[in-house]
């Protein structure tokens, strides 16, 4: 299976934040014939562990967040409409015009309309639309739609992914499957390598809204190294150039507090070996990743970064590069299978 | 009907570039007999089969184009800025797949991540001039090898059958109408029928005028697909018309009034038939009828519609009862129509 197939494959998959149960054994069928063992714990992670050659080994977590943004049915209006709130940070003007998959009794089909243009007061034109004026159109009766689906119920926004030029792709839930894509291509890397560390690839669960995932799997498998992969914000026209990174110019490498710094001078070191380019992307407080959480489980953790350019983050319009997750992909095998300890220890 | 429906809506034709319906109609038209042509302007006119019982000259008209986008500009960094054709709410562009020019280059219509919205920012509608279709292009010369100006841009969205009997796709408006005149070309008239599908009606009505004046018809009747807002948080009186009660017929609206006597005569066929149907409850909004009516010395005309939730938008839905029960209306009523004008 190529790359493409993969992202695509993996980005079809619906797992809205909090209702990873919809998914996690999707997940784990990939991981399952690359690893020594493939399982899912107690809160819907799915973590694959492949065993080092080390008589002494390290842990090693390489995790990537498989929840997706997405929404929640929290009423019903009469006509065959469902209201909803955010699951995650939603950004209601990517909203308008989306289609949706609401998970009821039965995956229910339906589109997020909007009062038309020609109704709308003034202030309705020029304010951005709230959530709650959002209504999905299910296309059922009233009491059909009852029967379907409860309040509570999930909704995925439904956008398969689309080849752009250039070997890009663009489509929903990229954020982050681009990173589980990512693990699955280093646990294929990891086949035909000795690699002396034990290593775990971790899907987690629920980081668009608190990181629980990484926060109960970092504390549960009490890694001597994290490595996170996660998508960053690609190059895009009006944004902040510091806080946005080009597509196909080198794998962001986060730096900052949150980052152990020898560990991820290796990192870069591995890199230049490898002749794959970085690029330093600058975290001065929280990163918005995993690496927050992971960095301060149980005695402290040591915790490095590898990012994928994303642009339009939280739209159905997600962009990256695959040349960016192969990237992502050799660096971390190549970094995760080397031996990696020594070398930082003697520099302490 | 149905499915020759859908396959109508995945064709791009905007205003201007209908080519690739026209191609489709033709290729589909069930009796391979039928007199057509091509005008000038690109409508395509085809002749219904007729026992000539009656003298009179009914023109049926739908329109083939629908709204979209056209490439206006290319940024350094091989973005793509655009400008609207036809009427398009741009609230619903960020997030959107597109297509663009001939070979259909995929892009999205995007705007910078929320995380990276100041607060204003967050709570503003985006204007039109801040958005961009990204191709994935390199750069500008990368992208201009891909597109170029000029280029017409079409909404990337497959026709979906849901809920109960509902679909939802782009360009409903008007490729309803089409498929429904579709139909009507299967059946013998006592009149001399020309099916017209127009062009260019979403930036002015400019198909019909034209193709009128070569018909010259003594009734002209306009199948739309038309504003429906029977959604949430809408009041009653503005709705204009309701899903599932039947296709509507329109008094009146900004660009023409019916004529009194096809009114009644549908409302009564309607009536008879016992073929549920409603009245367009709003007169905004306007179409074909309005330059048929004034083309020549004046043309009888009367518009009939089939409700269209989230009309121009890439996830338009109409009910498929609604569609039936137009097609069994307005044949109901084109038969009797000799009589009950006297003709």
């Amino acid at each position: 299976m190529n790359t493409e197939t993969l992202v695509k494959q993996l980005c079809d998959i619906n797992a809205p934040v909090g209702n990873e149960n919809l998914a996690a054994e999707k997940i784990k069928s990939f991981f399952g014939p690359l690893c020594d063992k493939a399982y899912i714990d107690r809160f819907f992670n799915v973590i694959g562990y492949k065993k080092g050659t080390s008589s002494d080994p390290r842990k090693i977590i390489i995790t990537a967040h498989y929840d997706q943004i997405g929404m929640i049915v929290s009423g019903y209006e009469k006509g065959g409409f469902l209201r909803i709130s955010n699951l995650g940070g939603v950004d209601t003007k990517a909203l308008l015009a989306s289609e949706v998959i609401v998970h009821g009794r039965e995956e229910v089909y339906g589109v997020i309309g909007a009062k038309p243009p020609h109704l709308l007061k003034e202030s309705e034109i020029t304010k951005n639309v709230k959530i709650d004026e959002l209504f999905i159109d299910t296309g059922f009766p009233d009491d059909v739609l009852k029967q379907k689906v409860s309040i509570g119920d999930p909704v995925s926004i439904f956008s398969p992914v689309i080849s752009m030029k250039n070997g890009c792709v663009a489509g929903k839930s990229l954020d982050n499957r681009a990173g589980v894509a990512a693990l699955v291509l280093i646990l294929k890397e990891l086949q035909n390598v000795k690699h002396p560390h034990d290593i775990y690839v971790v899907a987690t669960v629920q980081e668009e809204t608190d990181l629980l995932g990484a926060l109960t799997s970092s504390y549960a498998l009490e890694p001597d190294l994290a490595v996170v992969i996660d998508v960053c914000h690609g190059d895009m026209p009006e944004a902040d150039r510091a806080q946005c990174f080009p597509l196909n110019k080198g794998i962001p490498v986060a730096i900052g507090p949150a980052f152990h710094s020898e560990y991820t001078n290796a990192l870069f070191e591995v890199a230049k070996k490898e002749r794959i380019a970085t690029q330093r992307c600058i975290e001065p407080g929280n990163p918005g990743t995993e690496a927050w959480a992971i960095q301060v489980s149980r005695l402290g953790v040591p915790t490095v970064e590898a990012s994928i350019p994303l642009r339009y983050m939280h739209t159905a319009a997600e962009l990256v590069s695959l040349q960016d997750i192969e990237n992502a992909a050799v660096l971390v095998a190549r970094y995760v299978s080397g031996d990696i300890f020594k070398t930082t220890e003697e520099t302490d | 009907m149905m499915q020759k429906l859908a396959e109508l809506t995945k064709l791009d034709g905007l205003s201007g570039n209908e080519q690739d319906v026209r191609k489709y109609i033709i290729q589909n038209l069930a009796d391979k007999s039928l007199e057509h042509y091509t005008d000038n302007i690109g409508n395509l006119i085809v002749k219904g089969k007729t026992d000539g019982s009656s003298n009179l000259k009914v023109m049926v008209a739908a329109h083939m184009d629908e709204v979209g986008l056209m490439v206006n500009y290319i940024t350094d960094d091989g973005k793509l800025k655009f400008s609207t054709v036809g009427g398009i709410d741009s609230r619903i562009l960020i997030g959107q797949h597109v297509r663009v020019g001939k070979d259909k280059i995929p892009g999205v219509i995007g705007y910078k991540s929320i995380h990276l919205q100041d607060k204003n920012e967050r709570e503003s509608v985006v204007k039109l001039k801040s958005l961009y279709i990204d191709i994935a292009a390199k750069d500008r010369e990368n992208a201009e090898e891909l597109v170029k100006t000029g280029d017409y841009v079409a909404f990337d969205s497959e026709p979906v059958f849901f809920g109960e009997n509902k679909i939802k796709a782009k360009a409903l408006d008007d490729r309803a109408g089409c498929a429904v005149i579709m139909e009507l070309l299967n059946e013998v008239w006592p009149f001399e029928l020309y099916a017209c599908f127009t062009v260019q009606e979403e930036i002015g009505l400019r198909g019909a005028l034209v193709a009128a004046n070569r018909v010259k018809p003594d009734v002209g009747i306009v199948l739309e697909g038309t504003t429906c807002a029977d959604v949430p948080k809408v009041k009653e009186h503005e709705v204009s018309t309701v899903m599932g009660k039947g296709p509507s017929i329109s008094f009146a609206d900004r660009a023409s009034i019916a004529d009194r006597e096809l009114l009644m005569h549908f409302f009564k066929t309607a009536e008879k038939e016992g073929i549920p149907y409603q009245w367009k409850t709003t007169t905004t909004g306007g179409n074909d009828a309005g330059k048929i009516q004034t083309s020549g010395a004046g043309v009888k005309t009367l518009v009939v519609s089939v409700p269209c939730r989230y009309i121009h938008s890439p996830v338009s839905v109409l009910d498929l009862n609604d569609l039936k029960n137009m097609l069994n209306l307005v044949s109901k009523a084109l038969h009797t129509l000799p009589e009950a004008l006297g003709r």
